[in-house]
């Protein structure tokens, strides 16, 4: 791209999706379909975060919550089972935490530059509710 | 859906909104979303009279402003439709935001544009204004003098507009009510000949196309912004008189009707020649022939393609004259008319370059008489004789109170 000339581009900036056919996408995992160079999937917009979540597996009880909440489609789930966050396109919103529902939560909210290891090493215990 | 044919007589008597009208009707539109604006209403209401009336498959898409209106216009467009409106005044200054994404997003939209003064002070009538605010946003501009190419002209901006060498929006310019609202004579082409002329629509890019996924709209900054900017000015520059002459000779071809990129008339000989546009120009045409009787060898150039600016067809049309008068009819806020300065352009590095002087007329409706235009002849006769501008380079004629002249 670096050195692509005025001459070069297709006409109305206009940007496409996929290499060739989009085909069966919906059957065809993120990560297997033919995004372009330009399609925002390929983009990293890492550094629009300013904190960013962190996931702790132990506690987590797959009820898809932060999947579905998630304006940015960056949690990855795999057979309904939550396994990870896209850290390329998560923003850093904070709203996986708010509607995860497990006691401890399998998601907070860290600064960026926080270690993940640390912190799961030193994750909240299981808050007992007085009655 | 089937939809049903309309049966017109050869010449049928249409005043400029209504022969749009029928070009919308005839080209079969997609899309027209539209907020009316006098004097251009009676185009997108009559389109939306044959659409209730089952002359036309498409939508009217009712929006609140005219800025939603191109807007609506753009995104049928990038869906991939065959899309027009048309607007005037204040309302095409409020779409002019919009405007430059149609053309930055190369999308074939038609916009008829039924010429009048901006406010303020508020004023309904014809004058240029509202297209010279057009002249830089990228889109195509043709320039009707009477409700016949008003007519024809619709029909040849879809055919350029939606080549896909060309792929930019256009407007078809007529005054307001000296055209759009003066019935005459239009000689009309049937359905089925009209709709072959401009054809199928054929979708580029569109997003309808569910297998080839595209993003339409996006932002580039200062890496890739000019590039994009460098691409389309290139083509509206090389690519669009071509494509423009050829339409114009097929539609020759077909009506017998001829177009050229510039207006000659009585220019064989000329020694005074008045360059200007819309109705104006049936008027100096008149007058031009009246003067010759007189013994001054008098032509008239009319601009039929304002965008692109055809600066070298207009030297050539303009060759050997000794004295051009440019009219403008917009105030120019502060400067030469767009015209004078356009002309200068393209005249200052010929070999002989004519004595060239600006008038500023006509605006909010104010008529341009014969009496005004033998005035300009007599006085770019003056101007040859004395072998220099005897006046100052801008005069505004036809205004009450003490004589103005600038520069």
């Amino acid at each position: 791209m670096a050195n692509t000339g005025w001459d070069e581009f297709e006409i109305g900036a206009m940007l496409r999706t996929f290499e060739g056919e989009a085909g069966d996408i919906a059957g065809t995992l993120q990560e297997d379909r033919k995004y372009t160079e330009n399609s925002s999937f390929s983009a990293s917009v890492a550094d629009w975060r300013l904190e960013k979540p962190i996931f702790a597996k132990d506690f987590c009880i797959d009820c898809q919550f932060c999947w579905i909440y998630c304006p940015d489609m960056s949690i990855i789930s795999r057979d309904k089972k939550m396994i990870g966050i896209d850290m390329d396109h998560c923003k850093g919103c904070g709203i996986c935490v708010e509607v995860c529902p497990t006691n401890p939560k399998s998601l907070l909210m860290f600064p960026e530059q926080a270690d993940e290891e640390a912190e799961l090493a030193q994750w909240p215990a299981k808050e007992t509710k007085e009655k | 859906m089937a939809f049903d044919k309309m049966e017109l007589r050869d010449i049928e008597v249409w005043d400029g909104n209504f022969a749009a009208a029928q070009a919308l009707r005839q080209c079969q539109i997609d899309v027209v979303a539209a907020y009316p604006i006098t004097p251009s209403t009676p185009i997108v209401e009559g389109y939306a009279k044959f659409l209730a009336d089952n002359y036309v498959e498409g939508e009217f898409v009712m929006v609140e402003s005219e800025h939603a209106a191109m807007s609506g216009c753009i995104g049928a467009a990038a869906a991939g439709g065959r899309v027009a409106t048309a607007t005037s005044s204040q309302g095409f200054a409020l779409m002019v935001e919009t405007l430059y994404q149609a053309s930055g997003m190369r999308l074939p939209i038609v916009l008829n544009v039924v010429n009048r003064a901006l406010a303020a002070p508020l004023n309904v009538n014809g004058d240029h204004s509202d297209m010279y605010l057009g002249r830089d946003s990228g889109w195509i501009q043709f320039d009707s003098y009477s409700p016949q190419e008003a007519y024809d002209l619709n029909f040849i901006a879809f055919k350029v507009a939606e080549d896909h060498d060309v792929r930019l929006p256009a407007m078809v310019h007529q005054d307001g009510f000296m055209t759009s609202h003066t019935a005459q004579g239009v000689k009309t082409m049937t359905d089925d000949v009209a709709y072959s002329f401009v054809g199928d629509f054929k979708p580029m890019n569109d997003m309808l196309d569910f297998e080839h996924p595209v993003t339409h709209g996006v932002q580039t900054e200062e890496d890739w912004h000019f590039e994009h900017k460098a691409r389309q000015h290139n083509d509206m520059m090389t690519k669009v008189m071509p494509k423009i002459q050829t339409a114009f000779d097929d539609f020759e071809a077909l009506t017998g009707r001829k177009y050229n990129i510039v207006e000659r008339y009585d220019m064989d000989d000329a020694d005074v020649t008045v360059v200007c546009m819309g109705t104006s120009v049936e008027t100096a045409r008149e007058v031009a022939t009246e003067m010759r009787a007189k013994g001054i060898k008098a032509g008239v150039i009319g601009i039929r393609v304002i965008r692109p600016f055809p600066f070298f067809e207009i030297a050539e049309a303009l060759k050997g004259v000794k004295a051009i008068a440019a009219l403008d009819r917009s105030a120019p806020g502060g400067a030469p008319g767009m015209l004078f300065n356009e002309l200068a352009g393209c005249l200052f590095n010929q070999a002989e370059r004519p004595l060239l002087s600006g008038y500023v007329y006509g605006l909010g409706g104010r008529d341009l008489t014969k009496k005004h235009l033998v005035d300009l002849y007599t006085e770019l006769q003056t101007n040859v004789d004395a072998g220099k501008v005897t006046t100052q380079l801008q005069q505004f004629i036809g205004v009450r109170g003490p004589k103005l002249a600038f520069l």
